[in-house]
């Protein structure tokens, strides 16, 4: 069974850097997902989908990824770190670094 | 080490001009992604989840000191400072812009380095012993069969099309360190009653979703046999494997459908065909690619020094017995250079440690770098008395950890923090259970121990081969880490069992330091490895400790 389509937006990737990228609320393409625009119908998202797929610039890979409509977030982990980049960095910590968790407590509080 | 000729320079100078025109093509519209995407995986180029990813080839995991300067080079100038050493012995670039890859892939050609072949469904980078032409179990040197395996394959006009991609590895030493058994085809340089070298040649290997090891084709075969046999593995293999199903379209899945004996039977059939044309074929060419791969010179240096620092400073002699293997000359050792501190990423390398590697190679180990598929550097041909400053110089850079081999030695692919296939982070898990084991301070009584973690199904970290693998699986949008034990790389080869549920994110560091400390209490002593110790005693005593709730009746799940 087809799963029931949830509120999306579109994102691809961009040809020249393959960077994520979304379709933005004016139409055009950005890396900012914060300017994403939210498809909450499903025909509009699936003719915004196909307009994307018939693009032979620009982008490429045009897909939905379902979000949270309240903030955009991403609500599969792939498109969350498509959209965050990757949660590690090369030699981020020293080594030796002990109770990473326990150190990393006090920079969580939100602001 | 072998010197590209002109013939290479041509070729890879016409592959250059080639993919710089594809690629202007794409750029202008007038290819379609469709069309494009062949000719970009041709030459390695991939699209994954933040930016365009290039791997880059470097044959059976040799560099030299220049090449490897021009992989800083290019992490610098067109990537984000840093690259990612794989299980291949190949080298990968994160983030990399489609418009630069012309000018990258000409940079790469000025030093003999390229990616072609190095995707899609053709015959990938020949693989080898790490240790090879300085180990000192080795029967002989395998890297010049395999050189003459990369001229054979690349661009071979039969075998751009195959049904799946053909992975093939050679080794000489009876640790068969480049894991044979798990290609399509394993080579293992063997020597007969008479002590004649041959080639035992092994076929239907390999990890991903339907793991298998190879199964043993030919015994012994002739060297000057070896091209028209792998011709004809190869050409049963283009006409029988299934190209209906990707899942099914591994040479493995075709060999055992048919029967080793069946398959044989029309290789051999293919074999008497060809053996008369290509019979002897490439000897010439072999022995003319030996000459490349001579011993470097002998220098004589006292070692005094050496032997007084042996003694006198534990945190070199730790490194020293850890991170060294025998090399051929009593008076030598094989440096293996960890790219495992606990908390690095494994496999990353920053610009500046890869020139230091170059640096170090030029100074101690007669300009040549080894790449692992542990994705370690290995510098192959270092002096005994060197050792002191060469440790002095890793340890100013952060490379000096003394734990190749141990179990913060994580294997690791990208996994779903770079890869578009992976269904989970890998990177992070290993980080965390590097860190853990090194909080705990327990490797060094351990041992030797292999983990390796795998972010998605086709298994580019061998998790079936370590001792504790762990899968990273999409559950229901959660990830969640599947646990195999008592794999094996070292020959003889084992894969691992699946030991039941897997875990959480958040519980899978403390379910490996509950193996760890258990495997402690376990083992008869410090000679019983951690999978010898799962042999003997079977996979329930592993569960308990794994599943230590299921025993009091709280997780009602059983073992698969």
């Amino acid at each position: 069974m087809p799963r029931a389509f949830r509120p999306s937006i579109l994102t691809a990737n961009d040809l020249l850097t393959g960077a994520a990228v979304y379709l933005s609320r004016d139409g055009s393409w950005t890396r900012d997902i914060a300017a994403a625009r939210l498809l909450e119908d499903e025909a509009r998202a699936g003719a915004a989908l196909a307009a994307a797929e018939a693009m032979h610039g620009e982008i490429v890979a045009p897909f939905l990824a379902p979000v949270d409509p309240a903030t955009l977030s991403p609500l599969a982990t792939r498109d969350m770190i498509r959209a965050r980049g990757p949660f590690t960095l090369p030699r981020a910590r020293k080594a030796g670094t002990r109770k990473p968790a326990r150190q990393q407590e006090p920079r969580h509080v939100s602001a | 080490m072998y010197q590209p000729d002109s013939f290479d320079h041509a070729f890879l100078a016409h592959r250059c001009a080639q993919f710089r025109s594809q690629v202007a093509q794409r750029l202008s519209g007038a290819l379609t992604e469709e069309e494009f995407r062949p000719l970009r995986l041709m030459n390695g180029l991939y699209l994954q989840l933040h930016a365009y990813m290039l791997r880059v080839a470097i044959p059976y995991g040799t560099l030299s000191a220049r090449q490897m300067r021009a992989l800083a080079d290019l992490a610098e100038r067109w990537d984000r400072g840093y690259g990612h050493f794989t299980t291949r012995q190949n080298i990968q670039f994160n983030w990399i812009a489609l418009s630069q890859t012309p000018d990258i892939m000409d940079h790469l050609a000025q030093a003999g380095l390229h990616a072609v072949q190095t995707s899609g469904n053709t015959i990938r980078n020949v693989t080898t012993d790490p240790f090879a032409g300085a180990a000192a179990d080795e029967i002989e040197d395998p890297r010049p069969i395999a050189e003459l395996i990369r001229q054979w394959s690349t661009d071979h006009p039969e075998f751009q099309f195959l049904p799946r991609k053909f992975k093939i590895a050679v080794s000489a030493s009876p640790a068969d360190r480049a894991i044979t058994r798990a290609h399509d085809i394993g080579l293992r340089l063997v020597r007969n009653d008479a002590d004649e070298t041959g080639i035992e040649v092994s076929v239907g290997g390999g990890l991903g979703r339907t793991p298998m090891l190879g199964q043993v084709l030919v015994p012994f075969a002739a060297k000057a046999d070896l091209i028209a046999w792998l011709e004809a593995v190869l050409h049963v293999y283009n006409l029988l494997g299934r190209r209906d199903n990707k899942y099914k379209a591994r040479l493995k899945i075709a060999v055992r459908e048919m029967g080793i004996d069946d398959f044989r039977a029309r290789v051999k059939e293919r074999f008497q065909q060809i053996r008369a044309a290509y019979h002897g074929a490439g000897l010439g060419l072999l022995a003319r690619i030996e000459h490349f791969f001579t011993p470097p010179p002998r220098t004589e240096k006292p070692l005094g020094a050496c032997e007084a620092a042996l003694a006198s400073d534990p945190r070199f002699a730790r490194w020293a017995r850890n991170n060294t293997a025998p090399h051929k000359r009593a008076d030598h050792a094989i440096v293996i250079i960890p790219l495992k501190s606990p908390g690095a990423v494994p496999g990353d390398a920053s610009a500046g440690q890869m020139r230091l590697m170059a640096d170090l190679a030029e100074r101690h180990s007669h300009g040549e770098l080894r790449v692992t598929q542990s994705q370690n550097i290995v510098l192959p041909h270092v002096h005994r008395a060197d050792l002191p400053a060469l440790h002095a110089a890793l340890a100013r850079a952060g490379l000096a950890a003394a734990n190749a081999g141990l179990a913060s030695d994580i294997i690791a692919c990208p996994g779903l923090d770079y890869c578009a296939l992976a269904t989970a982070r890998s990177i992070p898990v290993a980080q965390d259970i590097a860190r853990r084991v090194e909080a705990l301070k327990i490797e060094h009584e351990i041992g030797p121990l292999s983990i390796k973690i795998s972010g998605c199904i086709n298994a580019c970290a061998h998790h079936h081969l370590g001792e504790i693998g762990i899968l990273g699986l999409d559950r229901a949008g959660a990830e969640n880490y599947q646990i195999t034990l008592g794999g094996q790389a070292e020959a003889p080869a084992r894969l691992g069992e699946r030991a039941g549920p897997g875990f959480p994110a958040d519980e899978i560091t403390d379910a490996v330091e509950r193996l760890l400390l258990g495997y402690l209490a376990l083992r008869t002593d410090a000679e019983e490895s951690f999978a010898a110790c799962y042999r003997r005693l079977g996979p329930a005593p592993f569960r308990s400790l794994l599943y230590p709730d299921a025993e009091r009746g709280k997780h009602p799940r059983h073992a698969a």
